[in-house]
């Protein structure tokens, strides 16, 4: 995955005749619908949106824009709210990806076994991926209704699961991990069943327990899949927005207040648009950072 | 997905089977719970869901709510909006990313790669950084709070994981099969649709099926460029009947998200087999 490093600059498009295939230069009239759109509203916005980031550019509809180099950093260096979001967000990431992955390991290894009412398991496990961001965060809101939720029927005390600030950001990690439950269980599973059964039976033989087993045969054989979802998570956890948005809106007091939800309220509440786009600036920088650490790290230990 | 359990009968502790139950049991309040909880709030009559120790079921079946739900004008237009957003998204990504697949495969160009790595770089930047200049290149082209606005940025965001999937679905047929095609002698266009279409039909159905659900689903390019009522999808009518009246109408806001959950529902058991083996053939042949 060369997710760090863009594989975007222009290369010679070589003309290789393999089998029944033809040239590049028969492909590019068929390709070139796909391309132009994309190339229009995605790629250019997001450069233009990267140099934004180096702006002063606000909401208004005849507001001037001047480059104003890298005012935004300075101000946001020392722009204590949006480093405490940081903060925020990357617990929120880490806590939700690294939760996610121990239920989803444990659930794709109960679903890989012969047990009965498997196929129901399964087909619960995919529900959440179904569901919309919006409606998953409604549903968890009538769940944690201080009045009306079972959640509070079920647990003593009358506790404002969602009103308080020392207890809301684990509670909405909760939901996180709820909700994103699907994508790793599947992938996992699928990685699980991949695992050639032999293995695990010549173990077997040779006298190794089940927890040996599985730290040793099956745990290994599952990294390349382990690391290659864990990672997608982890961006998708970090950049997540409609979730948090309905559950909380970033409060009670901001304790729940992702980073995205901050430059979002920075840019379309206040107008501050340059400045949005130098936290997002930010984010990119810090999320490559990790990624190419992590995926470096892991690459090395594939090679030993 | 019907390869044995890796579990062998050897060294197996006797307590293990029932622990494993206990586990999946436990997995399974977790999972269902939320859902089934909603689907009773939706039949519950604003008399149950008021009083404080109703209990977790409904007392009976009323259908008030529902009804009540789709009754409500805004709902009833957002999911229009959201139907004809999805369908055109759906069908425009479909048909602009089916030929591109089979060229990004069959021609064998450098462009795959970039396809690949675009879509890999477009997960990790924060959708803040793609949305501002896309508000301003909408407004400047005066399509801010119009649904066909919304479709643009739907089909595009859209069209490389389309790509993704249709290209793992062309790369799996045989080329050889063409080749046969050609010798028998049919043109090309003969071949392609006597013989390459109908074998992408399944992978066609899935990717359609799920560019359709995540314009369904899709909530935060919405909020931003929807402000008017009339032209709000689904998610943001949702979105904002929480805050407007959701502590009053519990049992219509549940209603109202259980009938927007219908079609991404439908979908997944449909092609709940399949998802596996589909999504990941992309991530392989890529």
């Amino acid at each position: 995955m060369t997710v760090v490093s863009p594989p975007l600059e222009e290369r010679p498009v070589r003309r290789r005749r393999r089998g029944f295939g033809g040239g590049s230069r028969d492909a590019w009239p068929l390709v070139l619908p796909a391309l132009l759109p994309v190339m229009l509203f995605s790629v250019y916005p997001l450069v233009y949106g990267v140099l934004l980031g180096f702006t002063d550019a606000r909401a208004g509809l005849n507001a001037e824009t001047a480059f104003n180099g890298l005012d935004n950093y300075v101000e946001l260096a020392g722009n204590e709210l949006f480093w405490n979001s940081f903060k925020i967000g990357l617990i929120w990431a880490f806590s939700v990806t690294v939760l996610q992955f121990l239920a989803s390991l444990g659930l794709a290894l109960l679903l890989n076994l012969d047990l009965r009412l498997r196929w129901l398991a399964r087909t619960l496990a995919l529900v959440p991926w179904a569901m919309p961001p919006v409606i998953i965060a409604i549903m968890w809101q009538l769940m944690l209704n201080p009045g009306y939720g079972p959640v509070n029927q079920i647990l003593p005390g009358n506790v404002n699961w969602l009103g308080e600030a020392s207890i809301a950001l684990p509670v909405v990690i909760v939901v996180g991990v709820w909700a994103g439950m699907p994508q790793t269980t599947i992938t996992l599973l699928a990685g699980l069943q991949s695992v050639p059964a032999e293995l695990n039976e010549a173990a077997a033989i040779d006298g190794a327990s089940t927890w040996r087993r599985f730290w040793h045969v099956t745990l290994p054989a599952l990294r390349p899949v382990a690391v290659a979802i864990t990672t997608l998570d982890l961006i998708w956890n970090f950049n997540s927005f409609a979730l948090v948005f309905v559950l909380t809106a970033g409060g009670p007091g901001g304790t729940t207040m992702l980073p995205s939800l901050f430059a979002y309220n920075e840019a379309f509440r206040y107008g501050n648009f340059g400045y949005a786009a130098a936290m997002g600036n930010v984010m990119v920088v810090v999320i490559g950072a990790f990624l190419y650490f992590y995926l470096r790290g892991q690459m090395r230990r594939r090679l030993q | 997905m019907t390869t044995p359990a890796t579990t062998s009968a050897v060294g197996r502790n006797p307590f293990s089977r029932p622990l494993q139950y206990l586990a999946l049991l436990v997995y399974m309040c977790f999972l269902a719970f939320p859902l089934l909880f909603l689907l009773s709030t939706a039949f519950k009559t604003p008399r149950e869901l008021r009083s404080p120790d109703a209990g977790i079921l409904p007392q009976s079946l009323t259908w008030e709510n529902f009804t009540s739900a789709i009754e409500k004008a805004d709902l009833y237009t957002a999911a229009g909006n959201s139907l004809l957003v999805a369908v055109t998204t759906t069908l425009i990504v479909t048909l602009v990313s089916l030929p591109a697949a089979y060229a990004l495969v069959r021609f064998r160009t450098r462009l795959r790669a970039v396809a690949t790595g675009w879509i890999l770089l477009s997960q990790v930047f924060p959708f803040i950084l793609i949305i501002i200049p896309l508000f301003l290149l909408m407004r400047n082209i005066g399509l801010v709070d119009t649904l066909l606005g919304l479709v643009i940025v739907y089909a595009v965001w859209a069209l490389p994981f389309s790509l993704w999937m249709l290209q793992g679905y062309v790369a799996a047929i045989p080329v050889e099969l063409e080749e046969a095609g050609a010798v028998d002698g049919a043109g090309r266009l003969r071949t392609l649709a006597k013989i390459v279409l109908p074998l992408l039909a399944p992978g066609i159905v899935a990717t359609s099926l799920f560019t359709f659900i995540n314009s369904w689903n899709e909530f935060f390019f919405a909020l931003v460029l929807i402000q008017d009522p009339d032209m709000q999808t689904l998610p943001l009518a949702l979105a904002r009947f929480v805050g407007a009246e959701g502590q009053v109408q519990l049992g219509q806001l549940a209603a109202a998200a259980l009938l927007a959950c219908i079609p991404s529902l439908v979908f997944f058991l449909l092609i709940q087999k399949r998802l596996t083996a589909g999504l990941l053939s992309g991530a392989v042949k890529g």
